[in-house]
């Protein structure tokens, strides 16, 4: 089978997301053992931003009910640990909020145990905690969840390894080029020096944006501490027409 | 206290990227990721394929999402200028890969569109791969090996001058079975595929 090709129509007017530059941790990171045989080796190839690229999934709010968001209330009893609520807002490079898109997270238990079967850490499961969540950000762009502050954990990246606690976020955005999988940290960790995924990313300040702030304001009396993390994803400009610069 | 306050990020601030790890599995997976369309939908095709490192081994812990337009070339999205509007389809693929590092999406053949210059660019699937190891995805694209006239004309695809390099690009059909498609995924070393930078 082959497609007919229509004739071409002249440039499209595009959004244009510009690129990330040294935000990203660089794929070839050696401190990250994993990276060593996973990493390319070629530069990548500047792609230009077309309707695949500009365009996204705009999916989730019919795999989603609100219970999704409350990892703590899914199971016959409550988890153990830290109580924890997680909120923000997702935004763009612009500073314009992004509603309606998908989140989802997962993480380990208090003990610092996935539930998974690779994970061989000798700390104990959670019957009532399977470390899943989603949601969708509201008309303003924020999101919230209800769980438990994971724990640190070990890993065999180098001697007396241990990852500062963490939770991990996928984000869709509105665009295939806003794409975004992350880890959210805690304040004042003390595994940070020592992280090579945290220390990947070039910058430190860049780095300080993935710890989340205590916030009072969040946390509810006599239930559960607050967090505050605010997402920041590429925003777009409103045109690509004769950007030829950067293609 | 000036910790406790709620300020916006000046913009600017991107969220830097941080990898999947090996755990992805309990977060990202869909029961129905990989059937982007039904195996009756006209022009149904299934591509397949592995994910593998720098010796060939392959990556049992990876996630390939897939993003295209419809037969008619369109996507079901606001910024699209033509007006694409066909929210049955829902263009995105998710598949986890397995103990062999294979994943599987039962997708429908996407049309040609106008690429950003105008000119047409040829059915097209991009990818992204997520994986323990990854600090941030790797996005390549999937082109079909029998649409030689298309890919020629294709502005992208034609501005990788490598053979070898530009073949990685393309998915096989299997001769025998018609709408099946392979395209392996070499994050490194021989073979290593083309990632883009979006």
């Amino acid at each position: 089978m082959t497609t007919e090709m229509p004739a071409a129509a002249g440039p499209l007017a595009l959004p244009f997301y510009p690129r990330p530059d040294g935000v990203h941790p660089p794929l070839d990171s050696p401190e990250y053992r994993s990276s060593l045989l996973r990493a390319p080796k070629w530069p990548p190839v500047l792609l230009p931003q077309g309707l695949t690229e500009i365009t996204g999934p705009l999916l989730g709010a019919e795999r989603v009910t609100a219970a999704d968001a409350d990892l703590t209330t899914r199971h016959a009893g409550e988890p153990l640990g830290e109580r924890i609520i997680v909120t923000g807002r997702v935004l763009d490079s612009g500073g314009r909020p992004v509603p309606g898109t998908l989140i989802e997270i997962w993480q380990a238990n208090a003990s610092g145990r996935y539930a998974h079967p690779v994970d061989d850490h000798p700390a104990p499961l959670d019957p009532n905690f399977d470390g899943a969540g989603r949601c969708m950000t509201d008309s303003s762009g924020r999101y919230r969840f209800i769980t438990i502050k994971p724990g640190a954990y070990p890993w065999k990246n180098h001697l007396n390894g241990w990852r500062p606690a963490h939770i991990h976020f996928s984000l869709f955005g509105r665009a295939f080029t806003q794409r975004l999988v992350t880890q959210m940290y805690f304040p004042g960790d003390p595994l940070f020096r020592q992280d090579p995924i945290f220390n990947s990313i070039p910058d430190p300040r860049a780095r300080e944006r993935l710890i989340a702030r205590f916030d009072l304001e969040v946390t509810q009396p006599d239930w559960a501490l607050g967090y505050q993390w605010d997402i920041v994803l590429r925003g777009s400009e409103a045109t690509a027409f004769e950007r030829e610069d950067e293609h | 206290m000036s910790d406790q306050q709620t300020a916006p990020p000046a913009a600017g601030q991107l969220t830097p990227s941080q990898t999947v790890g090996p755990f992805l599995a309990i977060g990202l997976p869909w029961p129905d990721g990989p059937q982007v369309a039904g195996p009756d939908a006209e022009g149904a095709i299934t591509i397949s394929g592995r994910v593998l490192d720098g010796t060939g081994e392959p990556v049992p812990d990876a996630l390939v999402e897939t993003w295209q337009a419809a037969p008619d070339g369109s996507f079901a999205h606001p910024d699209d200028p033509r007006g694409g509007e066909d929210p049955a389809f829902r263009g995105f693929g998710r598949c986890p890969t397995d103990a062999g590092g294979r994943y599987q999406i039962s997708t429908v053949r996407p049309g040609a569109l106008p690429g950003p210059d105008g000119r047409m660019a040829a059915p097209h699937i991009d990818v992204s791969v997520f994986a323990r190891g990854l600090l941030d995805r790797v996005v390549t694209r999937i082109y079909f090996g029998d649409e030689a006239e298309a890919n020629a004309a294709d502005p992208v695809l034609s501005s990788i001058s490598d053979e070898g390099r530009r073949r990685t690009l393309v998915a096989t059909a299997e001769g025998d079975r018609p709408g099946r498609f392979r395209f392996d995924i070499r994050l490194q070393g021989s073979g290593e595929t083309v990632f883009f930078d979006v």
